[in-house]
C-alpha cells in the first residue's frame, strides 16, 4: 500500500480542523477514526444507499466515496451539526413526532436531504419529497413516515417564517 | 362492557401512542450500534471465500500475504482448529465450520482470513493468497438436491440445543436435513370424491435481507474470558455457542449488543461471532469482524421454495382435501432451516378448515448459501402458494375471492390440520376488514385500452414460535426511577420503549423514567432471540411480571415500614423511609414460558401447537400496461390483527414497513446465480431495494379490534404480519387486470410482458 500521508485542512460543522490522512481514505475513515463521528454510516459501500451522506460546501456526497483528500479548504457538516446549538432542528423533531425511522440507521442521510430540500424547496409536493428522496433507503421502509415528517417540518419552518 | 373496555379503560400507558424514548439518539447520530465500535490495539479481520460452490480444498498458500507489511496474521482452519477442536457451530445441526475444512460447499464461503491493524491492508493481502480447489458436481435446485446423490455433507450432526428440535436425526447420504408431515384424514378419499381438484406449482425466489448496518462482531480476551460485542439479535444463544465452542462455562462469555441498524432475521443464532472469538484467541488481540453489503448476501439469506399443492373442492367451492409438498432451499448450511421447516409447514395449507391434510415439508441442503430466517419466518412462502391457488379456484368456479375465503376459513373452535382448536384468531375479522378497505363489494373499473386495473386480496396466518423462554428483572431505585433488565434487542422495532410503557403501567410511573438496559449477558438475564414476532408476548409478559413481584416487595416493605401498601406507592419514598437516605433497591423478577405440546413426529398432531396465531391480509390494485407489462400498484391495504396494539403508532409503522419491504421481494429482489452456483447481484447496484419511488400510490393501514386472551393486556406480535398477503394478492390483481397467472416470484414487469405477449391470446384479440 501506498503510505503518504497528507494533511488536509477544513471546516467541520464550523470548527476548523486538520487531520493527517492517506490517499486513499474515504469522508467516513476521517470522521470515524479522527473525530469520532459515527452518524454518517458506510452501508452498501457504493453511494447508492445514502446512509453516508455528509454536506461538503452545501452540496451532499457519499461519504463512503468521496475521498478524504477533497476536503481540503471545504466547509463539511454532518448530522451532529443539526442541534449544534442545544435544539433539535426542526426536521429532527418532525422526523421524531411523526415516528419517521425504525432502526434508525439511515436516518442521518435522510435528516440532511430533508433539510437541504427544504432549503431548496420550501413548500415541497410528495412527488418532489419522494423524487428528492430517492436516493435514500430505509430497509425498515418507513417511508410513509418519512413523507409525513418532511411535510410537518415544512409546515412548521414556513410558519414560523411567517411569525405565525 | 366488554372485557377490553373495562380494562383499557383503567391503563395509563398501554394502548396509547408514544414516540421511541431512543428518538432523540436517533436523530442527532448519537445512537450506540456495534458498527461504531472499535477496540483499543484491535485487528481487522477482511474475509477470503470460496470461488467454487463445491470442492476440495487442494491447498492454500498464505506466504505472499503473510509477507505484505502490516499484516498481522493469515488464519486458516488449522489455526482455528488449533484453539477450538471441534470448531462446527449451528442452531439445529453442527454443520457449520468456522473456516471451510478440507472443503468448501458454496461460492462465498469464509476460507481464510487475514488480520490487520489496517482494514485496507487486510483487504489487499486477501489477492496474496492462493487457493487450489479440486471441484466436485454441485446440486443447487432445492427439489433436484432431494433425490440427488451429490451430497452436501457427508453426514449430519444434530445440534439438539432446543427442545423443538429434539427430533432432527443424524443421517448419511441425504440432503435432506428435515421432513416434516402433517397428518389429517384421508386426502386420497378427498380427491377420489371431489368434483373438481386442482394442482399448481409455485415457487419463491432466494433473497437477502440488507440490513442497512452490515453484520459486524468485535471479540476481545479478558482477564476472567471473553467478551463479544455483536450486532445479534439473539445474543443468549451466542453466549451458549460460543461458550459450547470454547469448551468454556457460560460466566466466562460475556455478549453485549447495542441498537441494531436492521435485523429482519439476519442477525440470529451464531453468525460471525464463532469467528471473531476464533480470531480472538488465536491473535490475543480485540477483532473486528466486519462485513460488508456484499458479504452479506455471502452470510444468510431467505429460502428459496419450491411448493406443490393439490386441493379437493365441491362445485360449491368448499375445500374438502389439500396434499401440501414444500421443498426449502436451505443452502449449504441448516442455520435454523429446520425450524423454519416445521413451524411455517404446518401452516401450509392455509387458514381454511379442510377435514383431509397431508403436508410434507422437506428441509434440503444445497450449493447455494445458507438460508435460515427472514421476516416472516417461511410464512410469505406458504401464503404466496395457497392464496394464488384460492384465487385460481375461485376464478374458476365462478366464486368471489372474498366469498370463495369466507366459505373456507379457519373459524374459532374449529380444529387446526394440526388438530390444534382455533382460539383469539380473528381470521373473519381481517378478512373483512381487507374486504371493507377495499370496497370490494363496490363495482370496479378495470380499465380500458392499454392499461388495465385489477385488484386481488391475500390473507395468511402465523403461529408463534414455541416453546421459548423470556426472563427480566425490574429495579427500582431510591428516586423512584426505575431499570428493565432484559435480553430484548431493540433493532427499530420500538422494544425499548413498549418494555419500558410495561414497567411503567405497572408501577404507575412516566416510561421516561424508565431505563431499559440493552442486551449484556452479564447483566441481563436469559431470553431465547428477538424473532418471530414473540417479544411482545413473552418479553412483554416477563417484564410485566417482574415490575408485578417489583410493586409486591414495595407493598410488603411499605406494610414493614408502617406505610398503607394499598396507597400509590414511590420507590423514593418506601427506600428512603427503610434506608434514611437515597439508597436500596427493590428487585423484582419475571420469567416466562407459555404452554405448547410438540407435534407428533409422524402426523404432526398437536392438541397445543402454538400459544396464539397472527394475522395478517393486504389488498393491492394494480395497472398493467399491456404493450410493455410494466404495472404499478395503485394501492395497498395492509391489515393485521395483533390483538392489543399496546403502542398502536409504532405497530402500525411496523406493519407497512413489513408490507413494503415484501413488496421487494414480490416485484425485484432476486439472487441470481449462474450455473456454477456463482450470484451475479451481490450488491444494491444490481440488487434493488424498494425505496420512496416504490411506495404504491395510495397505502393504508388497519389494526383490527381484537384481544389475545394469553397475551399482555390482551396483545400478541406484529413484526411480520404486514407482509403475508402481498405477493398473492399482487399476482391475483395482475391475473385480474390482464388474465394472466404468475406462479414464480419475483414478478418482473419484463415477465410480465413476456407472458401477455406469449401466453395472452384471448387478451390480445379483446384489445383490438
Amino acid at each position: 500500500m501506498n503510505k503518504s500521508l497528507n494533511r488536509i485542512r477544513f471546516t467541520l460543522n464550523g470548527e476548523a480542523v486538520q487531520a493527517d490522512i492517506e490517499t486513499h481514505y474515504t469522508v467516513l475513515d476521517v470522521l470515524r477514526n479522527t473525530f469520532s463521528l459515527f452518524g454518517a454510516r458506510e452501508s452498501c459501500g457504493q453511494g447508492l444507499c445514502g446512509c453516508c451522506t455528509v454536506i461538503v460546501d452545501g452540496r451532499s456526497v457519499s461519504g463512503c466515496l468521496y475521498l478524504a483528500a477533497a476536503l481540503d479548504g471545504c466547509e463539511v457538516q454532518t448530522v451532529e451539526h443539526l442541534d449544534a446549538d442545544g435544539e433539535l432542528h426542526p426536521i429532527q423533531q418532525a422526523f421524531i413526532d411523526a415516528g419517521a425511522f425504525q432502526c434508525g440507521f439511515c436516518t442521518s442521510g435522510f435528516l440532511l436531504m430533508s433539510k437541504q430540500l427544504l432549503e431548496s424547496n420550501p413548500d415541497p409536493t410528495e412527488a418532489e419529497i419522494k423524487s428528492y428522496l430517492s436516493g435514500n433507503l430505509c430497509r425498515c421502509a418507513a417511508y410513509p413516515e418519512i413523507i409525513d415528517a418532511v411535510k410537518l417540518a415544512s409546515m412548521r419552518i414556513n410558519e414560523v417564517k411567517r411569525g405565525v | 362492557m366488554t372485557r377490553i373496555d373495562s380494562e383499557a379503560r383503567q391503563w395509563t400507558q398501554i394502548g396509547k401512542s408514544r414516540p421511541r424514548l431512543e428518538g432523540r439518539s436517533k436523530v442527532t447520530g448519537q445512537a450506540e450500534y456495534i458498527h461504531n465500535l472499535s477496540l483499543p490495539g484491535m485487528l481487522h479481520a477482511k474475509i477470503l471465500r470460496s470461488t467454487v460452490a463445491h470442492g476440495r480444498i487442494v491447498s492454500i498458500n498464505t506466504e505472499h500475504a503473510l509477507a505484505l507489511p502490516g499484516v498481522h496474521a493469515v488464519v486458516t482452519s488449522e489455526d482455528v482448529l488449533r484453539v477450538i477442536p471441534d470448531p462446527y457451530f449451528g442452531p439445529a445441526f453442527h454443520d457449520q465450520p468456522i473456516l471451510a475444512i478440507g472443503k468448501v460447499r458454496y461460492v462465498g464461503e469464509p476460507v481464510a482470513v487475514v488480520l490487520a491493524r489496517d482494514p485496507y491492508i487486510a483487504e489487499e493481502a486477501l489477492h496474496l493468497i492462493e487457493v487450489d480447489y479440486d471441484e466436485m458436481p454441485a446440486v443447487f435446485n432445492e427439489v433436484e438436491a432431494a433425490t440427488s446423490d451429490v451430497y452436501v455433507h457427508d453426514a449430519l450432526r444434530p445440534a439438539g440445543t432446543f427442545p423443538d428440535l429434539k427430533h432432527l436425526a443424524g443421517r448419511k447420504n441425504t440432503n435432506i436435513s428435515l421432513d416434516f408431515r402433517v397428518r389429517t384424514g384421508d386426502v386420497d378419499k378427498a380427491f377420489s370424491e371431489a368434483d373438481h381438484v386442482f394442482e399448481h406449482t409455485f415457487t419463491t425466489q432466494q433473497v437477502m435481507h440488507t440490513p442497512l448496518e452490515p453484520m459486524v462482531t468485535l471479540a476481545e480476551l479478558t482477564g476472567t474470558g471473553m467478551t463479544v460485542h455483536t450486532a445479534s439479535q439473539s445474543p443468549s444463544f451466542v453466549r451458549l455457542e460460543v461458550a459450547r465452542l470454547l469448551g468454556w462455562k457460560e460466566s466466562q462469555v460475556r455478549v453485549k449488543t447495542a441498537f441494531l441498524g436492521g435485523g429482519f432475521g439476519a442477525k440470529l443464532y451464531i453468525k460471525l461471532e464463532a469467528l471473531a472469538a476464533a480470531l480472538a484467541l488465536i491473535a490475543r488481540k480485540p477483532v473486528r469482524v466486519a462485513l460488508t453489503m456484499e458479504e452479506q448476501f455471502y452470510t444468510i439469506t431467505k429460502h428459496a421454495t419450491t411448493f406443490r399443492i393439490k386441493t379437493a373442492v365441491t362445485r360449491e367451492g368448499r375445500i374438502t382435501g389439500r396434499k401440501c409438498e414444500v421443498w426449502w432451499n436451505g443452502g449449504a448450511y441448516a442455520d435454523i432451516g429446520p425450524r423454519v421447516t416445521q413451524k411455517s409447514g404446518f401452516t401450509a395449507a392455509g387458514p381454511y378448515d379442510i377435514e383431509n391434510v397431508w403436508i410434507d415439508s422437506h428441509q434440503v441442503y444445497t450449493n447455494l448459501p445458507p438460508a435460515g430466517a427472514f421476516r416472516g419466518f417461511g410464512i410469505t412462502q406458504m401464503v404466496w402458494a395457497y392464496e394464488s391457488q384460492a384465487d385460481i379456484i375461485a376464478k374458476e368456479l365462478n366464486i368471489d375471492a372474498v366469498e370463495f375465503r369466507r366459505i373456507n376459513l379457519l373459524r374459532d373452535g374449529r380444529p387446526h390440520a394440526t388438530g390444534t382448536i382455533m382460539k383469539d384468531a380473528g381470521l373473519e375479522q381481517t378478512l373483512e376488514c381487507v374486504a371493507r378497505r377495499m370496497a370490494w363489494d363496490q363495482p370496479f373499473d378495470q380499465g380500458t385500452g392499454t392499461l388495465r386495473r385489477g385488484r386481488g386480496i391475500g390473507i395468511g396466518y402465523k403461529a408463534l414460535v414455541a416453546p421459548t423462554t423470556s426472563v427480566a428483572i425490574v429495579s427500582l431505585s431510591a428516586d423512584g426511577s426505575c431499570f428493565v433488565h432484559c435480553g430484548t434487542v431493540d433493532m427499530g422495532q420500538g422494544s425499548d420503549t413498549l418494555l419500558a410503557m410495561i414497567a411503567a403501567e405497572v408501577l404507575g410511573l412516566d416510561p421516561e423514567k424508565v431505563r431499559v438496559v440493552h442486551p449484556d449477558t452479564d447483566v441481563t438475564p436469559y431470553d431465547m432471540a428477538t424473532l418471530g414476532s414473540r417479544s411482545t408476548f413473552h418479553m412483554g409478559h416477563a417484564v410485566r411480571l417482574a415490575a408485578e413481584d417489583a410493586l409486591q416487595k414495595m407493598r410488603g416493605l411499605a406494610h414493614e415500614l408502617g406505610m398503607d401498601p394499598e396507597a400509590k406507592l414511590d420507590a423514593a419514598k418506601v427506600l428512603v423511609a427503610r434506608y434514611g437516605m437515597q439508597a436500596g433497591n427493590i428487585v423484582g423478577v419475571g420469567s416466562f414460558i407459555p404452554q405448547y405440546i410438540s407435534p407428533d413426529k409422524e402426523t404432526g398432531q398437536s392438541t397445543n401447537i402454538t400459544p396464539n396465531w397472527m394475522i395478517g391480509a393486504t389488498g393491492v390494485e394494480v395497472e398493467v400496461d399491456t404493450e410493455t407489462g410494466k404495472f404499478r400498484v395503485l394501492r395497498m391495504e395492509n391489515v393485521g390483527e395483533l390483538g392489543t396494539p399496546l403502542n398502536p403508532k409504532v405497530v402500525q409503522t411496523q406493519l407497512s414497513g413489513a408490507a413494503i419491504m415484501q413488496l421487494g421481494a414480490v416485484l425485484y429482489e432476486e439472487m441470481d446465480f449462474d450455473d456454477d452456483g456463482q450470484l451475479r447481484n451481490a450488491s444494491f447496484a444490481e440488487y434493488k431495494i424498494p425505496g420512496m419511488n416504490d411506495l404504491p400510490a395510495q397505502m393504508h393501514t388497519e389494526i383490527v379490534t381484537a384481544y389475545q386472551q394469553n397475551g399482555p393486556y390482551g396483545a400478541k406480535g406484529v413484526g411480520e404480519t404486514g407482509c403475508y398477503g402481498v405477493a398473492s394478492a399482487i399476482a391475483s390483481a395482475i391475473d385480474h387486470a390482464v388474465g394472466v397467472r404468475l406462479t414464480s416470484l419475483p414478478i418482473k414487469y419484463e415477465t410480465l410482458c413476456r407472458a401477455l405477449h406469449g401466453s395472452a391470446p384471448h387478451f390480445q384479440s379483446e384489445s383490438q
